[in-house]
This record gives structure tokens, sequence and C-alpha cells, in this order.
């Protein structure tokens, strides 16, 4: 064994010794999620009170945790409870009220409080739960319906609901050539063991011999762990979870992100060691241009060739950056990987280092995530302290050093050469390319900059290998995409699927649709850069080029669901003074250009639009597309074209009959009374702020249009549905 | 800007020997700051690209006083041996910045997509009226200062408000005048520490 691997196997040991809590099987845990959200949704006082409730029982056989955020950000707090033996419990929105009750009757009673978990039904809390891999290269081995065999065969036993439960997961990320489309996956809880099924005997095996014996049946069991197991084994049961695929986040909801050993102990900095023990970049530039992974930042550039280029530059000094200045409005993945997993960025970045040969690296983060900056400088110090920062790395010879500099708030420095400039320490503006930073970057030296998310995938990359990573992707891309799920979707939250996932699977699938019955009218990717992808598109797989086809962009992952509620001119309206506001004002096209644009778009909803605006407004985006120096400026346009082009229908009705189909843009909206429904309460009189509504009480009312300031209070305060909106 | 060696654009930043008053410059921007702040550069100095730190240094000054004063550029533009035309350029070009003095509570209203969706911008219309002030602006008794947020990055808490370090998540414009009045009374009971 080489030195290198010597001194990981000795860190590897002093890890296991340091976690008392993995030797201690027999312990119950409770792990309470701490980050930014879940925070602000009141999870500091939840953890409080559990460590009061544990004082006061006098018990030393629990265990309080804590984790950092799952990314099920509807439904936080989340608490979860393992009492060995059994399948961990969820719950949800914990408050201190449901901590008293979770303690003394779950902790204590061994009964879970039924009411409150985790997206489940009140009789959830089965015997054995049966998670079968339902992705495409795993499924395809039965023709029938997978779930149905199993429930058949659970009713042909007369196994009770009580005693197991079946539940379709997502990819568990076990195919391999040799076994796709011959063999399935299933995982059974709490036993935590997954078996490789060839076929439907085996499916009988496991029933007879595990659920009803409760043996393992080691024939079929698969020797590996693999990645997303962990997850599964927490997360599994819950639908949110388990039709997604666990990578970047996989540690994510899992891990202690303030404790270097609990990273280790899931096998962190190995991949880093190995590569290191090797001693050969090149081979790492290899393996990560095989792997198909592509810029997680939103540009999709190929990694491999991106780390190549800068490789291969001469040349003593070169750097590494991680791009962690997450400004799109309506994405939270970065920061909810510095704050959940800082190790695995920070090894990603070392193993990027090694392979292009830098010894100083930069990671810039936005100075409004003070959480995700406090948990990676601790991060770092904990690598310093255990020699996997600094001089001569694990006894390799090869040294880092990691340092963070902060953003000001300023959304242009997301691009990569307004980025370096910041850390020059001026003005964040962009310059032309090329020279790429590849070649001529920080201070003129060679650097690589790559997205937080890039980073947390180079770790698996070398861990399961280059041909894993490739194929759950698609063709072009391999791996993952994790995405923030927000606007009018049940379940916001954070979502990683394969690349080439559906977004019909993304927002209805996983995001459980949209609330209160509405329509859904569009999907935006990409944040200000992306475009509206209208329901016509769902089914469209989101991959980098699928979604540049129909007007929008990957992006780094933001994802915003619009009802009919929303409308679009509006959306393009917001998105465009974003980019107004943030544009630098170094060239012209966007400076001047998307000014004039968002003047067209402010006389448009204001019921002030000249004929020709339309026409002027797409001229003038498609100018600004192609003329503004960097991809801010030359993505800027991307919602109000798309927008233009899907929804047209929309602008029309602003410009030429001056209304506002979604009833939102409040220029262009009328509120009258209905005579047949005002009982004459004088409720919408009383409360209209300018007084123009008129009528004597038990009289029908009348608003003075000349006057009414169209603030829909008279709308809000009518009980008899009289106010009208138009 | 031509590339220098770190060593020799290092030795150019030094302070000319020849001119008199440079300890008395010295040591009225030193008396502008606060100790561990003036310490802070001194050790950047020390480092490689010095002028590099310039970002991190303003962050610690309005850090310490809540914004950024001409005074206080200029004693870092001293200090850190860096023109007082490029502090300011900076200062001005990030959103982080501010050039003057705000209010007691800092009322961040998160702009983020999803919060808008949700109806951030009833919220922003409710605050502005309540205060009576726009972003930017603090209102006269120096209790609030309103300012707009690209996004928390707390998505699916939206819409999300601010108000200094706590954040409000789910919040109703019923709930701004309950909301301000909370932090009136929090105000009443602590009077301000002496700067």
């Amino acid at each position: 064994m080489g030195q290198v691997l010597e001194n990981y196997r000795k860190l590897s040991a002093r890890a296991e010794e340091a976690l008392h809590w993995t030797q201690q099987a027999e312990k119950i845990r409770i792990q309470v999620g701490s980050a930014t959200c879940e925070n602000a949704a009141g999870a500091e006082e939840v953890l409080a009170e559990f460590r009061k409730h544990i004082a006061a029982s006098g018990r030393d056989d629990i265990l309080l945790r804590r984790t950092a955020c799952t990314g099920r950000c509807s439904c936080e707090p989340i608490v979860g409870v393992m009492i060995p033996g059994k399948t961990a419990a969820k719950y949800e929105k914990v408050d201190r009220e449901l901590v008293h009750r979770i303690f003394t009757q779950h902790v204590l009673g061994g009964r879970p409080v039924a009411d409150r978990l985790l997206d489940s039904p009140p009789d959830t809390m089965v015997r054995y739960e049966l998670l079968f891999c339902g992705s495409a290269r795993c499924g395809r081995l039965l023709e029938k319906d997978f779930r149905q065999l199993f429930l058949d065969r659970l009713a042909a036993r007369k196994i009770p609901e009580s005693q197991a439960r079946v539940v379709a997961a997502n990819c568990f990320g076990l195919c391999r050539t040799e076994v796709i489309g011959k063999a399935s996956h299933v995982l059974v809880l709490p036993t935590k063991v997954i078996y490789r099924i060839a076929d439907e005997a085996d499916l009988d095996e496991i029933l007879d011999t595990h659920v009803l014996g409760g043996r393992i049946v080691e024939r079929l069991r698969v020797p590996d762990a693999p990645i997303g197991q962990r997850f599964f084994e927490m997360y599994g049961d819950v639908a949110f979870f388990n039709r997604q695929s666990r990578i970047a986040l996989r540690n994510s909801g899992i891990i202690d992100p303030e404790n270097l050993f609990e990273y280790v102990h899931f096998n962190g900095f190995e991949a880093l060691a190995r590569a290191l023990d090797r001693n050969d970049p090149a081979w790492v530039v290899e393996q990560v241009t095989a792997s198909k992974l592509r810029g997680r930042g939103g540009g999709g550039y190929p990694t491999g060739l991106k780390w190549a280029g800068a490789a291969e530059r001469p040349g003593e000094t070169k750097y590494i950056i991680c791009n962690a200045d997450e400004g799109d409005p309506g994405a939270f993945m970065d920061r909810s990987m510095l704050e959940g997993d800082p190790f695995s960025v920070l090894e990603g970045m070392m193993i990027g280092a090694f392979a292009i040969g830098a010894t100083r690296g930069f990671l810039y983060i936005r100075a409004e995530y003070p959480m995700a900056i406090r948990r990676v400088e601790h991060a770092i110090a904990q690598c310093r302290e255990h020699g996997l920062l600094g001089e001569n790395i694990l006894g390799s010879g090869f040294s880092l050093d990691l340092e963070i500099r902060l953003g000001a708030g300023a959304f242009v420095c997301g691009e990569e050469t307004a980025l370096i400039h910041s850390i020059e320490g001026q003005r964040g503006q962009p310059r032309i390319r090329p020279p790429y930073p590849a070649e001529r970057g920080l201070w003129g030296c060679p650097t690589v900059i790559n997205n937080v998310e890039t980073f947390a995938n180079v770790p698996v990359v070398l861990h399961y290998g280059p041909q894993w990573f490739a194929q759950i992707g698609t063709e072009h891309s391999g791996g993952t995409k994790v995405f923030a799920l927000a606007g009018k979707v049940n379940h916001t939250g954070l979502v990683e699927v394969p690349m080439g996932a559906t977004l019909r699977e993304i927002v209805f699938g996983i995001g459980g649709g949209v609330p209160g019955g509405k329509r859904l009218k569009a999907v935006q990717t990409g944040g200000p850069a992306g475009g509206c992808i209208p329901a016509e598109f769902l089914d469209t797989p989101v991959d980098f080029d699928t979604l540049g086809k129909v007007g929008s962009i990957m992006g780094s992952g933001g994802m915003i669901v619009m009802d009919e509620d929303d409308c679009m001119v509006d959306i393009a309206k917001f998105f465009l003074t974003f980019s107004q506001d943030e544009s630098c004002g170094k060239c012209t096209p966007c400076r001047e250009g998307t000014r004039r644009m968002l003047e067209i778009l402010e006389r448009i909803t204001s019921g002030k639009s000249a004929p020709d605006d339309l026409a002027r407004l797409e001229r003038l985006g498609k100018l600004v597309k192609k003329a503004s120096l960097c991809g801010l400026g030359r993505a800027a346009p991307n919602p109000v074209l798309s927008t233009l082009k899907y929804f047209r229908d929309e602008y029309e009705a602003h410009v030429t009959r001056r209304t506002c189909p979604a009833r939102k843009c409040t220029a262009l909206v009328r509120y009258e009374i209905d005579p047949g429904k005002c009982v004459g309460c004088t409720a919408c009189a009383r409360n209209c702020p300018v007084s123009c509504i008129s009528g004597a009480p038990k009289k029908v009312h009348e608003i003075d249009q000349a006057r009414c300031v169209k603030c829909g209070r008279c709308f809000q305060v009518c009980r008899f549905d009289a106010v009208l909106r138009k | 800007m031509k590339f220098q060696d770190p060593q020799e654009r290092n030795d150019a930043m030094k302070p000319p020997t020849t001119t008199d008053n440079w300890n008395e410059v010295k040591a009225a921007a030193e008396a502008a700051l606060p100790a561990p702040i003036v310490e802070f550069i001194a050790d950047c100095r020390r480092r490689e690209h010095p002028e590099s730190h310039l970002i991190s240094v303003l962050h610690k000054v309005q850090g310490h006083f809540g914004y950024l004063s001409a005074e206080h550029m200029d004693a870092v533009a001293q200090l850190l041996q860096v023109p007082a035309a490029k502090v300011s350029g900076v200062a001005t070009f990030y959103h982080f910045f501010r050039l003057r003095p705000r209010g007691r509570y800092v009322i961040n209203v998160c702009l983020g997509t999803a919060c808008y969706v949700k109806g951030a911008d009833k919220l922003v219309a409710k605050l502005k009226d309540e205060l009576g002030i726009d972003f930017g602006e603090t209102t006269s008794d120096g209790m609030f200062s309103l300012e707009a947020s690209r996004c928390l990055g707390t998505c699916g808490l939206a819409p999300v408000v601010m108000f200094n370090d706590d954040v409000h998540p789910r919040v109703t414009p019923d709930q701004v005048p309950v909301l301000l009045q909370q932090y009136l009374d929090r105000a009443r009971k602590a009077p301000p520490a002496a700067p």
C-alpha cells in the first residue's frame, strides 16, 4: 500500500474511533435538520427542546444529531427518529409542542405520532418496506407492472398492509453494463439489504424467506453499497424523495456538515486519496472527461475539457475557483450543498486542483449566505487540521490551500471573468473571451472555475467510475442535476434527477403538481437567463441541449412553476427588471438595450403601449442577445423572447384590448360592482382608501372609475362576491 | 493592466518615502477605523496581492459601522494603498455596500422569483404604505430601513421578509403592521447600545 493510502487509512481509523455513534447501533437516534431555511422555520428551537427533553429523561441511550437540509423546504423543520430495528420515522413541520409528543410518545413510548409523519398516511409504520428501483434500466426486466407483481404476491401470501409495503423508488445507482435489462433491484427496510432479482421465482423467495421468515436471502444479496442507499434508507418511504436520484446531494440530510469524521465515515476523501496515490493528473482528467460531466453552473461546458485545457498550460502558478455566487433568484442548490455537505465540494476542488496542477484555490461565496460561509470556513479548518489541506497532503507531496472570498451582491459576478475581477478586488465587470480563464485567468494565470455542484460530483465520478456516472444521464451529459423547485407547486424544495428526466416527472411526479387544482401555465427554468416553457412541452427531457431547443436554458437549476394566475408579460417584466438592474454597464447593448426593453414592457403592462411595441420589443431583444459582451446580456432577453413566442396572445391582449387575461397587471384591471349581487352593506365604501365608492346603505353601490386607484381592497372585503375584477 | 510579479507590485505599493506627511495621513486613517480592521489591513498588505482584499476590508468596515462613509473609504484607501477612486468605485458597484447609515432594523424583502409569484409585490406595497418610505430609505425616527433582496435562497418559505437577521417566512400583508409593532416594542424595551 502506498504512503498516501496508508495515511488515509489512518485518518479513516481515527474517524471510526471518534464516531462512537456509528458503533452504538443499539442507541436511539434523533436527527434535526439545520440549515438557513430549516433555522428560519425554527430548527434551532426544536434542537434545544429535544436537548432539554433528553436531559430531563435521564436516558443515556438517546443520541441527538444535527444534519443539514434534505431539500424538502415546505415541510421544514424535519426531524428523523431512528429506533434500532425499526424503519426511520420522519416528522414534518416540527414545533415545540410536537417535540414533546414525539419524545414522550415515540422515543420513550415506541408509538410514532402518526398524524405528523412526513407526507405519509397515518397507517404508515409498517414492518417491512420494499423499495424497488423504478428506473427505466432496471424496470424493463419484467414486462409486467412491477408493482402489481409484488402486490399480487403479497395478497397470495395473505401478507397484510401493516406487514409489508411496496414503494417505487428511483435509481439506486446499481446498474452496470452486465445487469442492465437483466435484473432489478429491491431494497428491503429496515434490514437495509438490497437484492438483485432476475425473475419472478427470486421475488417469491424474498417474500417467503425475508418478509415471512425474517431471514436474509444471501444468494440474491448485492454485496456493494450503492450511492443512494444511505439516502433511501433514511428517506425512501417519502414520495418526494424516492423518485429522486441523489448523487450531488448524497450526504445532505445524512451527515453532520460540521464533522469531518462523518464525511470520512461515508468514504469521504477516499477518491482524493486514490487519485493522489496514483499520482497521475492526466488519469484524473481522463476519468472526468469519460464521465461526461458537464458544468452545472448553467454553461454546460464539459468539465474534463476545461481541466485538460488548464492542465496543459505551462506555468508554475495555476488557480482553482469554486463559483458559489449563486445569484439566480429562485435557486438555492449551491447554498444547500455548501451548508449540507461542504466537504464533498472541497474534495472535488482538491481533486480538480491536483488534476490541473493548482496550488491555491478560492471559493467565491455570496455574502448573503452567512451560514454557508461559516460551514465552509469550518470545513476548511478541519481539513487543514487533518492534513487534507496545506503542505504535502496525505504525504503525497501535493500541496494546496483554499481560501474563501466573499461576493458583495453583484449578479454579474457569476460570470467567470467578472468573478475573477471581483476576487482581484476590482469592480466585477466581465471582459471579452477568449482568452478563456483556463488560459489567462486570475492574475493572468491559468485558472479553472467550476460551479459548486460540479465539484460535488467529482468525488463520485472517481469513486464509482466514469462509465457508471455517464450511464446515469443522457447521451451527451452524464449524471444528475439538482433543481430548486419553487413557485406554484405543492412540494417545494431540492430535486435531484438524472439528466433527461422530463419536466412532468419533476413538477407532477416529485413536486406533486399545482396547488388548488389550478392549471399549470408554464415552467420557468434558468432564472433571469432562461425562458418560460409552456405546458405543452412538459414532456421535454431536461438536458442542456433539449431545453435550448425550446427557447430556455438549463441554467444553474432554478425551476419556478407558474399557474393560470400568473401573467406572462408581468413575469417577463420581472426578470427583465432584474437583468436591467444587474447590468454592469460595461457594454452598450446590455446597458441601454435592456433599459429600452423594460420601458416597452412597462408601457405594455400599464396600458400605454403603441401598436408596434411588440415588433420593437422582439427586434431589440434579438439585438441584445446577439451583441452583448457577456452571458448576462446575451441571456437577458430570453424570458421576453420565449414568452413572446409561446404567449403572444397574452401580449396582444395587453396591447390591443388593454386587458390582462390573468388579472395581474393592476393598471389594466377594472373593478365593478354587480348590481344583482350588491346588498348595500357599505363594506367596500368604508374600506376604499380614496372614497371613490358611492351608495347609501342597503342600496346598490357604484365605483367611480375615474378616481379608482385599483387597490383591490373592495374586492377583498366584499363578502357577497359583488365586486367584479375584469 | 500589465501583469506584474507579485513581489514587484508589493514593493510598488509601499508608501513613497519622499512625502513627509505619511505619518500624519496614516495616523488619521488609523484613527478613523477600529483597531482590528487596521490590523487586518496590515495583515493583508503582508500577503500576496494585497489589493485583492479590498472587498473583504469593506465588508468588515460595513460590518462595524453599518455603512461606508467617505471618511472610512478614504482611510481604507490610504492604509491598503489603493487609489481612493478605486475604493469608491468598488463600493458603489456592489449592491451589498451602503453609503448612508441605516435604520436600527433593516427590513429586507425578498423579491426573488418564488417570492414574487407568491405575492411579495403586495407585501412591498404594504410595507411602503405603513412606513412611508421607499426602497433604500430610512424612516425619520431611524428605526426602519427598507431594502429589496434579490433572493435570500429560502424559496420554499416564500414570501420571505428579513428584519436584520431574523427570517420571517410566509408573511401576508395583514401581518405587516403586527411585525412592525413587534420590533418597535422590542426597540423600546432595549435602547440601542452606545456605538
